[in-house]
């Protein structure tokens, strides 16, 4: 996973609660094998017309917005399917940080494992992002070690973050490796269970 | 012992396969099943392959093809199936489960089809456990007093690694349900109404438990279709506490355990249940006769109306909600005011991991038998698994089903997702009894309405959304 420190990029304002994941990444995009590729389906249907020409009217196809690396969203983001196909569009499309009041639990837990934050804010603060983000002056500097969103006028909010989440974020680390390195932990489990839970063992 | 309040269910499940917890409160969560299909797994086979990592447990770990498969023709196998890249996938699956030795129940096989119904009917799904799977409705297994989650593929990973999540426990929140429901109205109704009661955010965070005389009433079935619905509140599992119809369920089932393993499990399955002195994060009472059959309006599942009533009107709301309800009103082509069931349907779809079940079929052959689909209407019927579309056959239902009109599938998830061949037409309008209306969830420009499978067959045969009560 690559690690997540500081960012300093463009952020679009995208101010539409509920965004579920069928929207951030269509079906049709699920049918890959692979991660990587996945940029061309991202917001697919908000994106484009039904003859696959550029709608004029979505934020990411504003000039303005070009190589956006931050998106600013409405409430409960990412909601529905768990497709981790959302976050991998979202990175390889060049988004890093997406900013909303609240994010769907699934998805919240995805972007983590791909080293893309989300940063949850109170209502209002959202709001005034938000509007300084549609404004145009739109360059927001993101630190995850202080925890800290800056915007051009000045407006600097903090954000809370799990502890955990934030280390293995900051430092890139690898899930797996770290589950592994419990393994006698969880050779110990199984070896419980299958006196307290013998009917779940193979006959 | 020093006094302290009791746990709930969740707690009890949690603390049964907690392995170890880090001072950050992270804990490594034992996972005693892993049910895998063919869209959210390609990845994580890779990513042990690169980093050359066996499956702990492929023995707890089962697949099947449930979301590209075609709803016909499966018995030619997936090499005849004509969309390229979901033959890719469905192949990339059977090498992976080849490799590394884990069951399969391929498509065409009569133990396949949706992964939420074939794990309960196995007898994989069993009380206690920790279950998870790539999809979001793994929260249906709750049905069975089991902690079951939808995690990403990186999760399915990790699990296939180390048959183990990491994870930070959940708040917990009580869901009671009491009264009786009016005839016409059953689970299906009872998750829309709470949906559309406390938001599709409303259960953020929370493991739900639904209790109450109205849950305890319902077949394993139906608490299927409702734990099912519960990822639409935002709450990533839900549960209901086994009982004795749990336990009837599952036993004798293939996976089941036998004879002294049986007496074994069931005494420990027994004192599955919250204390009575456990304090919940959260509490809602919902009065189930209070509720009408209810369908959706808009593009989330919290935008319910009952039946008898109106669509409604943004000019009666404050921004930022009355721009979004205009932007749903465009999108499903209704008008404000308008009652809902003078919406004209074009297609109806009946199954999905919601309601696909046997029951569900026999609800909704109670409302078709001896009526007859409207012309302008295309209707089909999609079985849960192969052994839904086998049992209906024997009690006769298909015959009722195409005497009506409906389309009668193979099994699959169908045109709930519309991953596979079926799906909307742009502005197509259908009643499913699937589980997402969001925006071209079931094709590009689809207008979707949510609602029961008794519902779904009622409009089928009215040509536009109609109360099930006028045709019982």
């Amino acid at each position: 996973m690559q690690p997540f420190t500081q960012l300093t990029a463009k952020a679009a304002p995208l101010d539409v609660a509920n965004i579920d994941t069928d929207q951030i990444i269509p079906k049709q995009f699920l049918k890959t094998v692979d991660r990587e590729g996945l940029a061309q389906g991202l917001f697919y249907d908000l994106r484009f017309d039904a003859d696959g020409k550029e709608k004029s009217g979505f934020v990411l196809n504003d000039p303005n917005y070009a190589r956006a690396g931050v998106l600013i969203v409405g409430d409960n983001f990412g909601c529905g399917s768990s497709r981790e196909h959302a976050p991998w569009a979202l990175l390889d499309f060049g988004i890093r940080c997406v900013i909303s009041t609240s994010f769907a639990d699934i998805f919240y837990n995805n972007c983590f494992q791909n080293g893309l934050l989300p940063i949850a804010l109170p209502a209002e603060q959202v709001r005034a992002l938000m509007s300084e983000a549609k404004g145009g002056n739109h360059v927001f500097d993101i630190d995850l070690e202080t925890q800290t969103v800056s915007a051009p006028s000045g407006a600097r909010f903090h954000f809370d973050i799990d502890p955990g989440r934030k280390e293995k974020m900051l430092k890139g680390l690898d899930a797996i490796g770290e589950t592994l390195q419990a393994a006698s932990a969880i050779d110990d489990y199984e070896h419980r269970q299958a006196l307290q839970r013998p009917w779940l063992e193979p006959a | 012992m020093p006094a302290m309040s009791g746990q709930t269910l969740y707690d009890k499940i949690w603390d049964a396969h907690v392995v170890s917890t880090d001072a950050n409160g992270e804990s490594i969560l034992y996972i005693d099943l892993h049910l895998i299909h063919e869209v959210t797994t390609p990845q994580a086979f890779a990513g042990l392959r690169a980093a050359h990592r066996p499956v702990r447990r492929p023995d707890r770990t089962l697949a099947v093809a449930d979301h590209n498969t075609p709803t016909e023709g499966q018995a030619l196998g997936t090499g005849a199936v004509a969309d390229l890249e979901a033959r890719m996938q469905l192949q990339t699956l059977e090498r992976n489960v080849a490799e590394h030795g884990i069951e399969f129940l391929p498509m065409g096989d009569p133990r396949n089809g949706i992964v939420h119904v074939v794990g309960p009917e196995q007898g994989r799904t069993q009380p206690g456990m920790t279950i998870v799977c790539g999809d979001s409705h793994t929260s249906t297994h709750g049905a069975f007093g089991s902690l079951a989650q939808g995690i990403g593929t990186s999760e399915v990973e990790h699990v296939l690694a180390t048959q183990t999540l990491r994870q930070i426990k959940s708040k917990n929140m009580r869901v009671t349900f009491t009264g009786t429901p009016a005839p016409g109205v059953g689970a299906k109704d009872f998750a829309l109404a709470l949906i559309g009661k406390i938001g599709t955010s409303g259960g953020t965070g929370h493991v739900i438990e639904y209790t109450g005389e109205a849950v305890s009433a319902l077949s394993m079935e139906a608490r299927m279709t409702l734990c099912n619905m519960t990822i639409e509140a935002g709450a990533r599992a839900g549960l209901v506490a086994p009982d004795e119809k749990t336990f009837a369920y599952v036993m004798g089932r293939p996976s089941a355990p036998k004879g002294a393993a049986w007496e074994i499990a069931l005494a420990n399955w027994r004192r599955l249940v919250t204390d009575p002195d456990a304090r919940f994060d959260r509490e809602v009472v919902i009065d189930v006769s209070t509720i009408a059959p209810t369908v959706t309006w808009g593009t989330s599942p919290e935008d319910v109306v009952e039946v008898t009533g109106v669509v409604p009107d943004p000019a009666t709301f404050d921004e930022p909600r009355a721009a979004q309800i205009r932007r749903m009103l465009d999108y499903m082509g209704l008008k404000p005011g308008q009652p809902i069931a003078s919406a004209r349907i074009d297609r109806v779809f009946i199954g999905s991991c919601t309601n696909s079940r046997i029951e569900d079929l026999r609800a909704t052959a109670a409302i078709v038998k001896d009526r007859k689909v409207a012309d302008h209407v295309s209707a089909m019927i999609v079985p849960g698994s192969g052994l839904v579309r086998e049992q209906a056959e024997s009690e006769g239902l298909d015959e009722i089903f195409r005497a009506a009109g409906f389309d009668w599938r193979e099994p699959g998830c169908s045109m709930c997702l519309g991953m596979n061949p079926d799906r909307l037409a742009p502005g197509e309008r259908c009643a499913s009894t699937s589980n997402r209306n969001f925006e071209g969830r079931q094709g590009r420009g689809g207008r979707t309405h949510l609602m029961s499978p008794a519902m779904a067959a009622a409009a089928a045969i009215a040509g536009h959304i109609a109360d099930v009560r006028d045709f019982l």
